[in-house]
C-alpha cells in the first residue's frame, strides 16, 4: 500500500477543510513563485521526467502535450482549459478534487498557464456538479483576494484569470474538442483532428486542455520533483492515481494508490471485498465504461495500469473501477450502458448515431432471450462497423463495451438465445443487407 | 441521442428581471471581446431558474438578441443539451441515476418509490405539480450509488425507504438534507478506511 507521505490528496475526504489557510498547511501555494523561477522548460522537462500520463482516460503523455503549445507568443492568445466534465459511468474522481482540494487544482492552473503561457484558463464542470462548482467558485474569488490569481498571480509577475464554466449534461462534451465547441457557445459535436487543439483550438487559438487530476497532481510534481513521481509504479506508467471502486463491493469508495497495484488488493483491502466473497465476482470493468470488461479469472492477477490493461484487451480508462458480481445479469448490465451510449451520442457521425441504438435494442433483446443465434456474430459486425469510422473517440467508446462482452460472454448469450435465423443460407438474403459482409464466409 | 420538444403551451414574452440581468452580464465579461456567444450555455440556464425550471421559446429568442446571434442557434444549444427543461418540471425535480453502477447497486427501487409517490409516469407532473421525476444517464457519484439529483442537490447511499423519506418531505415543501444517507463521510470506505488515518484522527 501507498505509503501516506506520499499521496498527494491528502483531503481527499475531507479531514482537513478546503480554504487556502488549510491548503498551505498541506504544502500548496508556499513557494510556487520559486517554482515559476525556475522557468517555462524547467517546469515542462520535470513533467516530461516524471512521465506523468493525463488522467482523462486517454493517457496521452502531458509534458509533450505542453510542449505542443507554440513556444513564441504570437498575435493570437494562448488558453488553458481544464477538463471537469466528468461523466464517465463509474467514475467520480474530479468531482472530490473540485469539492475537497481546490487549491492544488487552482495552483496547478497557474503553473500549467506560466508553462505554455496562458493569461485566461476556463474550468469546464458539467452542469450536474453544480454545487461543487460553487465550492470550487469560493475557492476561485478567496484565491484572488488573496492576490493568489489575478494580476501578478502569487508574486510570480503571471497574470491569470480563472473562468468556470457550466456544461449542461453532455457526456459527449469531455471529449476535448466537443468541450471547445461547447465553451465556444455550440452544441457539442467533435471537430475534426487535425488541426489539434495545441495550435488550433478555443477561438481559433492555441489551447492546452487537460483533465481536473492531470493538472492537479502538478504542483506537488515540481515540489517534489518529476523523480520522485517516477519512482512510483512502473516504467511509464508511473505515480498515483485516484481509483474509484463502485458496484458490489462491500465498501464503494474513492482512494488513491500507486499505480500498477493489483486490481485484487484495491477490491480486498480498500473496498471491502465483493458482495458475497471473491467467488462471487463475474467480471470487473476496469476504467470506466467504455472500458471491456474483464472475466474473474482475470482479475486474479491483473495489475492496474495503462499498459497492463491494455495488454488484456481493456484499457485503464479514468480508473472507475466496476464490480459486478454473480447475482448480476451482464448481459443486462452491458445493454444498460448500450442505452448510456445511445443517448449520449452527439449525433454528428451515423455509424454511432445509428449503431448505438442497434447495439442497444440488440442487447436488450439478447438479455431478454429473444434475439436469434446468428445475432450474436451479427452484434460484433455492428460494433466493428461503428469502431474507426467515427470523428472522435465515441466510437470505439461504445463498441468496446460490448466487444468486451462478445468476448468473454459468448457461450452465456448463446445460452439464452436459441432461435434459429430468420433467414437460413446465404444465397438466400435479400440484396438490401450489406454484401461485403457475407463475401467473407461464400 | 434524445428526441427532445419544446412544450406546446409557450408564454407570450420572457425578459431578464434585475438580479438575473446583473449575472448574465457578470457572465459575458468572463469570455473575450467579441465571443459573447460563449455564454449562451449560463445565459439559458439563468433563464430556466428564473422561469420555474424551464425554458420556453420566448427565453431563447430572447437570449438570441441579447447575445446578438441568430435564434436557431440558441434553439440548437437549447434542444443538445439535457439539463435544459423545455417543458415544466415541477419546483423540484428528481433526477434518479441509473446507469449501471447505481442500477446494480439497486436504482430500480428509487425509480419504484418516485412512481409510488410522485407520478406513474416519467416527466409527468405530480398532483399538485409541485414535483416531477425522470431516469437520467449518470450524474457521477458512482461510489455512493444509488443515488439521485433533486435540483441541486446530491442525494447519496439511498435505498426504497430513505427515498420514500425523502419524497415525502419534499412532497410537504420541506427541505431534506443533501448529502450520504449512510451517515458516511463523503467517498471514504466505510467502517473501513486504511488510509489518511493521522489526519482523520487529528
Amino acid at each position: 500500500m501507498l505509503k501516506d507521505q506520499d499521496r498527494i490528496f491528502k483531503n481527499l475526504y475531507n479531514d482537513l477543510g478546503s480554504d487556502v489557510a488549510s491548503s498551505q498547511k498541506r504544502g500548496d501555494w508556499v513557494n510556487t513563485k520559486d517554482l515559476t523561477d525556475k522557468g517555462r522548460d524547467w517546469i515542462i522537462n520535470e513533467i516530461k521526467d516524471s512521465q506523468l500520463r493525463g488522467r482523462g482516460g486517454a493517457g496521452f503523455p502531458t509534458g509533450l502535450k505542453w510542449s505542443f503549445a507554440p513556444k513564441e507568443l504570437g498575435s493570437r492568445p494562448h488558453y488553458l482549459v481544464i477538463n471537469a466534465d466528468e461523466s464517465e459511468p463509474g467514475t467520480c474522481k474530479d468531482r472530490d478534487i473540485l469539492r475537497f482540494e481546490p487549491h492544488k487544482l487552482i495552483e496547478g492552473c497557474l503553473l500549467a498557464s506560466y508553462a505554455v503561457q496562458a493569461h485566461v484558463c476556463y474550468i469546464y464542470i458539467r452542469g450536474e456538479y453544480f454545487v461543487d462548482g460553487q465550492k470550487l467558485q469560493r475557492a476561485i474569488d478567496e484565491a484572488y483576494e488573496k492576490k493568489l490569481i489575478g494580476k501578478n498571480a502569487a508574486g510570480t509577475g503571471w497574470d491569470l484569470d480563472i473562468h468556470i464554466h457550466y456544461g449542461a449534461g453532455a457526456y459527449i462534451c469531455g471529449e476535448e474538442t466537443a468541450l471547445l465547441e461547447s465553451l465556444e457557445g455550440k452544441k457539442g459535436q467533435p471537430r475534426l483532428k487535425p488541426p489539434f487543439p495545441a495550435l488550433i483550438g478555443l477561438y481559433g487559438c492555441p489551447t492546452i486542455i487537460n483533465n481536473v487530476e492531470t493538472i492537479a497532481v502538478v504542483p506537488t510534481i515540481l515540489r517534489r520533483g518529476g523523480k520522485w513521481f517516477a519512482s512510483l509504479g512502473r516504467e511509464k506508467n508511473t505515480g498515483t492515481k485516484i481509483f474509484c471502486i463502485s458496484g458490489n463491493v462491500n465498501n464503494p469508495c474513492n482512494v488513491e494508490e500507486e499505480m500498477n497495484i493489483p486490481l485484487k488488493e484495491l477490491i480486498e483491502v480498500h473496498a471491502g471485498g465483493v458482495v458475497g466473497g471473491w467467488d462471487n465476482l463475474q467480471a470487473v470493468i476496469p476504467g470506466g465504461s467504455s472500458m471491456p470488461l474483464i472475466p474473474k479469472e482475470k482479475c486474479e492477477t491483473l495489475t492496474m495500469d495503462f499498459d497492463s490493461l491494455v495488454a488484456e484487451k481493456s484499457g485503464l480508462g479514468t480508473a472507475g473501477i466496476v464490480v459486478i458480481n454473480k447475482d448480476q445479469d451482464i448481459i443486462k448490465c452491458m445493454a444498460r450502458i448500450a442505452r448510456f451510449y445511445k443517448h449520449e451520442s452527439c449525433g454528428q457521425c451515423t455509424p454511432c448515431r445509428e449503431g448505438s441504438g442497434w447495439m442497444w435494442r440488440m442487447l436488450e433483446r439478447m438479455a431478454r432471450g429473444e434475439a436469434s443465434k446468428d445475432e450474436v456474430d451479427m452484434l460484433g459486425d455492428v460494433t466493428k462497423q461503428i469502431e474507426g469510422h467515427t470523428i472522435c473517440a465515441f466510437g470505439e467508446g461504445s463498441s468496446w463495451p460490448v466487444q468486451g462482452l462478445l468476448r468473454h460472454f459468448k457461450d452465456e448469450i448463446k445460452k439464452r438465445n436459441k432461435f434459429d435465423p430468420i433467414i437460413k443460407e446465404n444465397k438466400n438474403i435479400p440484396y438490401l443487407v450489406d454484401q461485403h459482409l457475407l463475401d467473407k464466409n461464400a | 441521442m434524445s428526441l427532445r420538444r419544446p412544450s406546446k403551451d409557450q408564454p407570450e414574452s420572457f425578459e431578464f428581471n434585475a438580479s438575473s440581468l446583473e449575472a448574465a452580464n457578470k457572465i459575458i465579461a468572463n469570455y473575450p471581446k467579441g465571443k459573447q456567444q460563449s455564454a449562451v450555455m449560463a445565459l439559458l440556464y439563468i433563464a430556466q431558474r428564473q422561469n420555474n425550471n424551464w425554458i420556453p421559446l420566448a427565453a431563447m429568442k430572447y437570449i438570441a438578441k441579447f447575445l446578438n446571434m441568430p435564434y436557431i442557434k440558441v434553439y440548437e444549444v437549447a434542444t443538445f443539451y439535457s439539463m435544459y427543461n423545455l417543458s415544466p418540471v415541477g419546483k423540484y425535480f428528481v433526477q434518479v441515476c441509473t446507469t449501471t453502477p447505481c442500477m446494480i447497486r439497486g436504482a430500480n427501487k428509487l425509480v419504484e418509490a418516485c412512481k409510488e409517490k410522485i407520478s406513474e409516469n416519467e416527466t409527468e407532473l405530480s398532483s399538485d405539480k409541485s414535483c416531477s421525476w425522470m431516469e437520467v444517464e449518470c450524474l457521477g457519484a458512482c461510489v455512493n450509488a444509488p443515488m439521485m439529483q433533486i435540483n441541486d442537490d446530491y442525494y447519496e447511499d439511498l435505498d426504497k425507504e430513505k427515498t420514500l423519506e425523502i419524497l415525502d418531505k419534499i412532497l410537504n415543501g420541506e427541505k431534506p438534507m443533501p448529502g450520504s444517507y449512510r451517515g458516511r463521510i463523503n467517498n471514504e470506505p466505510e467502517n473501513n478506511r486504511k488510509t489518511l488515518l493521522d489526519v482523520k484522527n487529528a
